[in-house]
């Protein structure tokens, strides 16, 4: 009501099941008129998100307000939303005329009116003469148009759009989303796109909601979202990118792949470790010359349609991705230059592992739900809270998983030039850092070993 | 020579099957008062059996039988779709148990579940009759609808309820508009299954039918047996029976066999 601007209100929304957080402290505004989209892997709580807005599922917290109106624990048919739904959702016992005129018939409204408004929404997505067809016998596109004609026939101040066009196939999609865009101009509905499409995102949306983990990652507009990255994961997530270690010496001068480099960031103080996100199609490639910032060797060249991908060794030990229009042969020897303006710095998440734990006894201490062997503590009682510290490098995967003291699956990998950075989650639902050489897949279950001599132990005060 | 064997083996245990089927729809034809004997070719029995009279009471027993099955045979359905739902919405173990649970009565021996049903009643201090056979024969079919409608609620879109919440249709009206039409085929079967369960049901009936000389036709014929010898008009009786559920089981499978073609053609 204070601000009439927005049209949805999400604030603080948590939502577990069980002991699964799906969605964690989620707010979000939505101004009216707006495409905005929530993307994120599968698993990333978009799906929740919306089938919350929608009321089909109830928030453990956070409160829900569309045009002013706390919604929170109005139930689904109350609503002035609707849904379309990934898998469609046609009622298979009617045809396409009474799938889409259902909702204005609940409504009691004149058969007449009925009658007009339902050819005007047909016509609009193109099933016009479908109107007396058996819905089943409609190709997947075909639903989909029904779908969607149900849903704004009833003209609902938002339309929530689950994966709607996930199972269609690739021609078929991208005419799907140009038309949806046409009907988000004509209609001044407000949409809110659910999708893990990054490109589909890209394409359709006014506003990008990344989100991951149940956490929402960045919002922006997509040139917001696809040039300001804010974290490694949004970066890696959203288009093709070289994510790098540095270090920012000084404001508008970055160090990484051991070279220095000019940039435009500023404020993030002296001597600082950060992310450096480099685009594939901002690195300019050349033969070797003196006007290269940096040299290296092509490992690899694929012709991509447009342009071509290429995998260049640098001299310093970096594989970098590059996207340019002339290829390069393997082996070939290059130059590469940056510009200041391309090189996108971010603030690291973290930057060793932080674990809370308490003292088991003098070489014992219990982390991550686990004991774990550690040096002479000397004169303890048991039962001291301690954070333990342990870097990134000093974490041991082990293909056995018998071999480690506790048992994780991957979840994320980063590729970082020269190493993987791996977010391993263990059976306790915590995450472990991992920087290593080795390649390991997503999922794969392996053992955890941290040597004793790698754990920092600190003592917490007790209040 | 092999393709000859196992064709004879075939036939010979068909035959064995529907030989006490055949001899007595054969025998109905004919008027002679002890099954065995041919005297001609008659149809006499089929018209002393609906011109009441001396039979009267088998008149009222069949007319039991039929207002018992179909009183039981709605009430189970409705009570069986509803549960079908509900376990449908249920998840993971609790589902699983309620499943079983579900199944157990129907592995039940018939007479076991009659025997008990029958100290139920008498505990309860319930006067045995008309309330207590419907009750018990819905006691047992319930289990058998419930059988009928999951499977048609497992082949939906688990979206389509929640679409008609979405457009605006309270829980009632979505249960009326949506769910309802896509189990329908389900109920339907649950229903005839119920109504011919019921009507061939003896074991349960005996126990629960009480001694005010209701009867239905099992017992009836139990009884008549029992006086010695069978009367003869029980001949066309029982071959219209088998006549109405030979009819029943193929509407049945006709049924099943087009929503799987349907099905099918879906995919």
């Amino acid at each position: 009501m204070e601000n009439s601007n927005f049209i949805i209100e999400l604030s603080h929304l948590s939502k577990s099941f069980g002991d699964k957080v799906v969605l964690d402290d989620v707010s979000l505004f939505v101004k009216k008129g707006e495409f905005v989209t929530i993307l994120g892997p599968s698993g990333c709580g978009k799906t929740t998100l919306l089938r919350i807005l929608a009321g089909f599922g109830n928030a453990n917290e956070g409160e829900i307000r569309i045009a002013g109106e706390d919604i929170t624990d109005v139930p689904p048919h109350k609503r002035p939303v609707n849904t379309v739904f990934q898998r469609y959702a046609l009622f298979p016992h009617l045809n396409v005329y009474d799938n889409v005129a259902f909702g204005l018939k609940l409504k009691k409204v004149k058969s007449d009116e009925i009658d007009s408004r339902v050819r005007k929404v047909l016509k609009m997505v193109g099933m016009t003469d479908y109107e007396w067809r058996d819905v089943n016998s409609l190709s997947g596109g075909q639903q989909q148009r029904v779908a969607i004609a149900r849903a704004i026939i009833n003209r609902p101040q938002v339309l929530l759009l689950d994966e709607p066009l996930a199972a269609l196939d690739l021609k078929m999609r991208k005419d799907m989303q140009m038309e949806l865009k046409e009907m988000h101009k004509t209609l001044g509905i407000t949409f809110v796109y659910v999708t893990h499409d990054q490109e589909e995102a890209l394409t359709l949306s006014d506003t990008i909601v990344v989100m991951n983990e149940g956490k929402v990652q960045q919002i922006g507009t997509p040139t917001d979202i696809y040039n300001e990255p804010k974290n490694s994961f949004v970066a890696d997530f959203i288009g093709e990118s070289n994510i790098l270690n540095g270090t920012m010496l000084c404001d508008k001068k970055v160090e990484f792949m051991g070279e220095e480099f000019e940039c435009v960031d500023e404020g993030f103080g002296e001597n600082v470790p950060v992310d450096v996100v480099i685009r594939p199609e901002d690195v300019y490639i050349m033969a070797q010359s003196e006007a290269g910032q940096f040299d290296g060797v092509v490992q690899s060249c694929i012709f991509k349609g447009v342009h071509y991908e290429m995998v260049v060794l640098t001299d310093n030990g970096y594989e970098i991705m590059i996207q340019d229009y002339n290829a390069f042969e393997v082996g070939q020897a290059v130059s590469m230059i940056v510009k200041p303006s391309d090189i996108h710095v971010m603030e690291k998440e973290r930057t060793c592992n932080c674990f809370e734990g308490e003292v088991i006894d003098s070489t014992h201490v219990r982390i991550l739900d686990t004991s774990f062997v550690c040096n002479d503590l000397g004169d303890v009682k048991g039962g001291e809270a301690v954070n333990v510290r342990v870097a990134f490098d000093k974490v041991e995967l082990m293909d056995n998983k018998e071999d480690g003291t506790l048992v994780g699956d991957v979840r994320f990998i980063l590729y970082k030039g020269d190493h993987y950075h791996l977010t391993v989650r263990t059976l306790s639902g915590e995450n472990i850092y991992v920087d290593t050489h080795d390649v390991w897949d997503d999922r794969d279950i392996v053992g955890v070993r941290i040597m004793p001599e790698d754990m920092n132990i600190e003592f917490v005060e007790n209040k | 020579m092999k393709k000859f064997f196992a064709q004879t083996y075939l036939w010979l245990l068909l035959t064995m099957l529907y030989a006490p089927i055949v001899i007595i729809a054969i025998f109905s034809f004919t008027e002679a008062k002890v099954l065995g004997n041919w005297t001609g070719f008659s149809t006499k029995l089929y018209t002393s059996l609906f011109s009441g009279g001396v039979h009267h009471s088998l008149l009222s027993a069949i007319e039991n039988t039929l207002i018992i099955a179909l009183v039981a045979a709605v009430i189970s359905t409705i009570l069986g779709s509803i549960a079908a739902i509900g376990i449908h919405n249920l998840r993971g173990r609790k589902r699983q148990v309620i499943n079983t649970l579900n199944n157990i009565p129907m592995l039940n021996p018939d007479i076991i579940t009659g025997i008990s049903l029958f100290l139920l009643f008498v505990s309860l201090g319930i006067t045995q009759g008309y309330t207590t056979v419907i009750l018990a024969h819905v006691a047992f079919c319930t289990p058998y609808v419930v059988l009928c409608v999951m499977p048609r609620l497992q082949q939906m879109n688990p979206n389509i309820y929640e679409a008609a919440l979405d457009l605006g249709a309270t829980p009632m009206q979505a249960l009326r508009k949506v769910i309802i039409p896509e189990i329908k085929a389900g109920m339907i079967s649950g229903f005839i299954l119920a109504f011919t369960l019921s009507i061939d049901d003896f074991a349960v009936t005996i126990f629960t039918i009480g001694t005010d000389g209701l009867e239905t036709l099992s017992t009836y014929i139990y009884a008549d047996a029992r006086k010695g010898g069978l009367t003869p008009e029980l001949r066309p009786l029982s071959t219209i029976i088998f006549a109405a559920v030979l009819f029943l089981l193929i509407v049945i499978n006709v049924r099943t066999y087009r929503s799987q073609k349907q099905k099918e053609v879906k995919l």
